[in-house]
């Protein structure tokens, strides 16, 4: 278990949990949206590959409505 | 006649009216309100994800980013850092590279920062991006984004959301008379006639958004707009008649009872 703050919320994950695993679980696998880790842009090809650990700052975004 | 074709950065859009996707009651009526206008382009925020509720609707649900373009902007945005940071991302998220650069600068009247929007402007042609660019309706500053490479000029024809119209003519024509670049105006449009006058001054296209979703009934004011933006090119296009100071008869004089 570890807690990350996701979206400025505190979230618990399990180990070995990757961006890609977070992105399924809020139903965003095939959404358009980017991921900032840390504060550094994770690249769509590394989902898998970055996993998380506690305390990691994650922003999830996408597109809304706007002028 | 030579087809009159409006380009941004290399990129032909079929329409001259550009459409802001904030404010409307849901993105169901958003979607309607484009396909009413006719617009090719839209412009979009970048926001954190819902994440409290996984089964709620995001834009992209509604308005196919590949039927349509998207524009992803910097609205909210106080500094250099935030702009960048939010442009990078929209990057990601589908490869844009065509964006639209908005700095602002008091939240009051959403001026922007000149000074922090040509620094932005700056980083973000080195960096490989299509700015189109908010800005004042200084001639100078203007000219200054062109130099920096900004791919359209787009001055406030009045602060964002005010609906007050095109409050200086006289600077807006300079602009497009200095600008080389597509200048559109961008912010502070309240009625279809404010969007036919900036294209009879000669504007390569309009950005609304408030005048239309905070209309009465937006999509019939979407369809307004669309032929408002049609008919102040085409008046552009054709060429007003000189003003006089005296009258002249409509009706030959010749042949009089």
């Amino acid at each position: 278990m570890a807690k990350i703050q996701l979206n400025g919320k505190k979230v618990s994950i399990k180990s070995n949990y990757s961006i890609f695993d977070l992105l399924k679980r809020y139903n965003l696998s095939n959404k358009k949206v980017a991921i900032e880790h840390n504060g550094i842009i994770v690249a769509r090809i590394n989902y898998k590959k970055k996993f998380l650990k506690s305390n990691d700052k994650v922003e999830i975004v996408t597109f809304i409505g706007g002028g | 006649m030579k087809k009159d074709i409006f380009k941004v950065a290399g990129k032909v859009l079929k329409s001259r009216l550009i459409i802001g996707t904030g404010k409307y009651k849901s993105f169901s009526e958003t979607a309607k309100a484009v396909k009413a206008s006719g617009a090719a382009m839209v412009t979009v925020a970048v926001r954190r994800v819902n994440i409290l509720d996984k089964k709620k609707p995001i834009l992209t649900d509604y308005l196919n980013p590949k039927k349509i373009i998207y524009l992803p902007n910097t609205a909210g945005c106080f500094n250099s850092e935030e702009a960048l940071r939010t442009l990078r991302l929209a990057r990601e998220m589908g490869g844009w590279k065509l964006v639209k650069l908005e700095v602002l600068g008091d939240k009051k009247t959403l001026y922007p920062n000149m000074i922090e929007t040509i620094k932005s402007t700056k980083t973000l042609v080195k960096e490989g991006f299509k700015v189109m660019v908010y800005c004042t309706d200084d001639p100078l500053l203007a000219k200054k984004l062109e130099d920096n490479g900004a791919s359209a000029i787009m001055p406030l024809a009045s602060p964002i959301g005010s609906g007050l119209g095109l409050q200086n003519k006289v600077n807006i024509s300079l602009i497009i008379k200095q600008s080389k670049v597509p200048v559109i105006v961008d912010a502070g449009i309240g009625t279809p006639s404010d969007a036919t006058i900036a294209m009879e001054l000669g504007c390569q296209g309009v950005l609304v958004n408030s005048a239309i979703a905070n209309a009465k009934k937006p999509i019939l004011m979407a369809q307004a707009f669309k032929d408002a933006v049609y008919s102040g090119r085409n008046s552009f296009l054709a060429g007003r008649m000189e003003k006089n100071y005296f009258a002249t008869p409509s009706s030959p004089s010749k042949g009089l009872i």
